[in-house]
């Protein structure tokens, strides 16, 4: 039994008690954006890649899950498989463009092909431009379990969650995770070991992509809508805040910090506009004098300290 | 006259703004080529300090009756100060670490900064007269040409170029380009680069409120206008590639002016071109097109 064993642990038992403590849609929120977040993190934390637009995989995978169930009629795990999918070829083509040029190139160019994604989907038709989509139904699972029930989203919600992570976390551990910390901390050598490293970033980002997607279109069955938020380059910086914030590189951080970030949000929605002033704020501490994030500085904590976990 | 079945006047009239358009990518893009030069970070702030730029002309108009043209100066002094600020508080403590926190931390101002206007002023923007001296225009015969518009042009172009003549042929200019190169070197010589790396901060950060000013009466002056902006001058310099101070502003100019013709011949695609280039540009040259890998 080690940390991690604990953490899965503590992370369950919290699943299962915390819509009965908390308001179920608030943790639904929580759980979609803990997984972007974790789905981020293996690219920056992992890879060492900062992209700066993964808001257009969860926003384009919203609009695809919602016109899936909502123009189409189909069912929601349908709806969850074309976000999923569509995010990942979305990623594909975002990948194999950027990973032509590294560091702040790769961000830069990640923010404008997201941002061209964001014109898109105000143009395009179906997306319903400013209004985006609204209303689209949560249908039945597998045409049996009742979503608009709001315990069954949640522990669908859940379940999504923990699968989506749990894929991050073997993708970590294997092989493959390990070729992708090497490609983080020394690229020439891993080039000269002979990996063929723009494949491996390829693959990270697509995987990325994928579960980014799967969180935005988990987003979109839980809230029923589908907007230009999702796409904005906005939502591209608070992924970047909730993983910086929680502690890049490590795994579970990202979930700490998008649980503080969605928590803050939404009790401190009467601040108004005083929210982005606090976001940029947050930003400039944690780049300034906290750059491990709360789980990197708990676990320095824990080391300091000599107890084994 | 028509031109492929589009009048002239509505061409020359799309190809006016695409330049003007073109004229705040090259100065913008020039910024961020200069601090990226010598400091290695990718100023996110710079679409916020040019928005900061055009509200400081608006609001020493509106509330401390400074004209135009006190602003064309007084303005891009003020914000450049508050770059060197930013600069040695802030930015100065990152030159160690990975490039990439450099640009979260300008992330992070920019959205201080925006923030900060939207609440004061809302996000419906303001509008700032053009000055009396350049209300009106010329007419060329197939197209009336705004003075005003014309100015911003003219003074677009004397900026870059003077500042490429600065760097590419000045002593103080050898100086810059030799810190881009090997920084300690040229400390070992005798020069404060720590110095010479905060007015350079101020300097590029003075462009963008430069540009925020003469943007002031072209646009609405609104707490937005910077961010909208900062993600296509990216592309334009992901394009253009930063080597080169002539070819930020080269490619600023001609993007513009191709976003122009684009307004013109197929309207729907003229917000993405510029993105569509850049991703065409990547596959055939990544480096870009006065790139060089670093």
């Amino acid at each position: 039994m080690n940390g991690k064993h604990i953490g899965w642990i503590v992370l369950l038992l919290l699943g299962l008690v915390a819509p009965f403590l908390v308001y179920p849609v608030l943790v639904m929120k929580i759980l979609c954006f803990a997984l972007f977040a974790c789905a981020f993190n293996l690219l920056l934390g992992y890879t060492g890649l900062l992209s700066f637009g993964h808001a257009a995989f969860l926003g384009s995978a919203g609009y695809l899950c919602g016109y899936t169930m909502q123009g189409l009629g189909l069912s929601p795990e349908l709806g969850l498989l074309a976000g999923t999918v569509g995010a990942a070829a979305l990623g594909f083509i975002f990948g194999s463009l950027a990973i032509r040029r590294a560091g702040i190139y790769f961000a830069m160019i990640t923010l404008a092909l997201a941002q061209l994604v964001y014109f898109l989907a105000l143009q395009f038709p179906f997306t319903g431009g400013e209004d985006g989509m609204q209303g689209i139904p949560r249908g039945h699972l597998f045409g049996l379990i009742d979503l608009s029930d709001t315990m069954n989203m949640y522990f669908f919600v859940l379940a999504v969650f923990l699968f989506g992570f749990w894929v991050i976390d073997r993708a970590i551990d294997s092989p493959f995770g390990q070729v992708l910390k090497a490609i983080r901390e020394n690229e020439p050598r891993a080039i000269s070991l002979g990996y063929d490293v723009d494949r491996y970033k390829l693959l990270a980002f697509v995987l990325s992509a994928a579960l980014a997607g799967l969180a935005g279109a988990t987003k979109t069955l839980v809230f029923q809508l589908a907007s230009l938020t999702d796409v904005h380059w906005h939502m591209s910086g608070e992924v970047v805040l909730m993983t910086l914030l929680g502690g890049v590189g490590t795994v579970f951080g990202p979930i700490v910090g998008a649980t503080i970030v969605v928590s803050l949000q939404n009790y401190g929605a009467e601040l108004g506009q005083w929210v982005t002033v606090l976001t940029g704020v947050i930003f400039v501490v944690c780049v300034l004098a906290f750059r491990r994030g709360v789980v990197g500085e708990v676990a320095l904590l824990i080391k300091r300290s000599g107890i084994r976990p | 006259m028509d031109i492929f079945g589009i009048p002239i006047q509505a061409l020359m009239g799309q190809l006016l703004i695409g330049l003007i358009n073109g004229s705040f990518y090259a100065i913008l893009s020039l910024g961020l080529a200069i601090i990226f030069g010598l400091l290695n970070i990718i100023n996110f702030a710079h679409g916020a300090l040019y928005m900061t730029g055009a509200f400081c002309a608006w609001i020493g108009l509106t509330w401390l009756g400074l004209n135009y043209w006190v602003a064309l100066i007084a303005v891009p002094v003020v914000v450049g100060a508050l770059g060197m600020l930013i600069e040695r508080t802030m930015l100065k403590h990152l030159y160690q670490l990975d490039h990439l926190y450099g640009l979260l931390l300008t992330f992070g101002l920019a959205l201080i900064i925006e923030g900060l206007f939207r609440y004061r002023f809302g996000i419906s923007g303001e509008s700032y007269p053009v000055p009396e001296l350049l209300s009106g225009g010329f007419n060329l015969g197939f197209m009336f040409l705004p003075k005003y518009r014309a100015w911003v042009v003219a003074v677009s172009l004397v900026v870059c170029f003077g500042s490429w003549f600065i760097i590419e042929r000045t002593k103080l200019g050898s100086y810059l380009r030799a810190g881009t190169e090997n920084p300690q070197l040229l400390q070992a010589f005798g020069i404060n680069v720590p110095l010479m790396i905060t007015l350079t901060y101020g300097f590029g950060v003075a462009l963008a409120a430069l540009a925020g000013v003469l943007a002031a009466p072209v646009f609405q002056v609104n707490p937005v206008m910077g961010s909208n902006l900062i993600i296509v001058v990216f592309a334009v310099v992901v394009i253009g590639g930063m080597g080169s101070i002539m070819g930020s502003i080269v490619t600023g100019l001609g993007l513009g002016l191709i976003e122009g013709l684009t307004r013109v011949f197929y309207p729907e695609a003229s917000a993405v071109v510029i993105f569509v280039i850049m991703g065409i540009v990547l596959l055939l040259r990544p480096a870009g097109l006065f790139g060089r890998e670093r």
